[in-house]
């Protein structure tokens, strides 16, 4: 697993609370993990902070898996 | 109750006399505060009054890089910010006819636009701990409307709008946002008017006094304290009766 997977589900583990098990890279934030549009919008704050990036507001509304982000962010910073 | 021990807060308008009175309040329950404003001799008095859990931040609310500047400064200083008081404002009064875009521009930058990045930047730290207070001292001409002040009305009645806004979205963490809309009080900002002004304004007022910045204090700590955790969304008016909304 890259180190950009791990950080994303450590971050994702935290803001959502949810067991460490339950972030598949397939998970959805919304229908799998039970995170609201607030928490959509705190999950990309934090990417932005953990990875020194910034996700504009139409890359931001399609990152609705565990792996769109891990996808995004590796796009960036490659 | 309405203890504020271990919180912080960062008052905007500190130099001021309802914002001094706030900062005043918000410490003796027990609040470290971050006094913000842009008069440094004043707001150093007061730090100096106030002893210790005060602090002095110089920042003029017109420019955007020094409102977010503010925020990560009183966070730096403070470890974070549980309590924000919008409380910096300004008028530049004159009937709409006479009335200058300049004029109406720097009231809403002031008196809403600041409010709005205050607001935005506390809230980052405010959702990570599940905690938040935002109180913005609006005023009743926010609500009833008053000739001459068409700028500053507008600017407080849209703080009302944004509060009840960001209220909704961030409930949910455990963060409130609410109004507090004096009525006639007594500062530095009601002197200006003249005896005719004020002999009119206080006939309109069934307590028949102007009331005290003490008194506006002490219901944005109330709306601060965790007693009030249910309330948001909401404006408490502090006006003597003068409009009973």
């Amino acid at each position: 697993m890259s180190d950009v997977a791990e950080r994303v589900k450590k971050i994702v583990v935290e803001h959502l609370g949810v067991e460490e098990a339950k972030v598949t890279e397939n998970a959805s934030f919304i229908d799998d993990l039970g995170a609201d549009s607030l928490d959509t919008v705190e999950l990309v704050m934090a990417f932005e902070e953990e990875f020194s990036i910034e996700i504009p507001d139409d890359a931001a509304e399609k990152i609705a898996t565990v792996k769109d982000a891990i996808d995004f962010i590796g796009k960036k910073q490659a | 109750m309405f203890r504020l021990d271990g919180k912080r807060a960062l008052v905007t308008g500190a130099s001021g006399g309802i914002g001094g009175a706030v900062a005043r309040a918000l410490h003796a329950q027990g609040a470290a505060v971050a006094l913000a404003g842009t008069r440094q001799a004043a707001l150093d008095q007061l730090a100096a009054e106030l002893g210790e859990r005060a602090t002095v931040l110089v920042a003029d609310l017109s420019d955007a890089a020094a409102t977010d500047g503010l925020v990560k400064e009183a966070e730096r200083l403070l470890g974070g910010i549980d309590i924000l008081v919008n409380n910096a404002g300004l008028t530049r009064d004159g009937l709409v006819l006479r009335m200058k875009d300049e004029d109406w521009q720097r009231v809403l930058d002031v008196n809403l636009t600041a409010a709005f990045r205050l607001s935005r930047a506390c809230l980052r730290g405010m959702m990570k701990q599940r905690w938040g207070r935002i109180v913005s001292v609006t005023s009743v001409v926010g609500h009833t409307g008053n000739p001459g002040q068409a700028n500053y009305a507008a600017s407080k009645a849209a703080i009302a709008g944004m509060s009840k806004a960001i209220a909704a979205e961030v409930a949910s963490r455990g963060i409130t946002v609410n109004c507090v809309a004096p009525g006639f009080i007594a500062t530095a900002m009601t002197d200006v008017l003249n005896d005719e002004q004020r002999a009119r304004i206080q006939g309109q007022i069934p307590a028949g006094r102007m009331g005290t910045s003490e008194e506006v204090a002490a219901a944005v700590a109330f709306l601060a304290s965790g007693e009030a955790g249910y309330v948001t969304g909401q404006t408490i008016h502090v006006n003597g009766g003068m409009a009973m909304l």
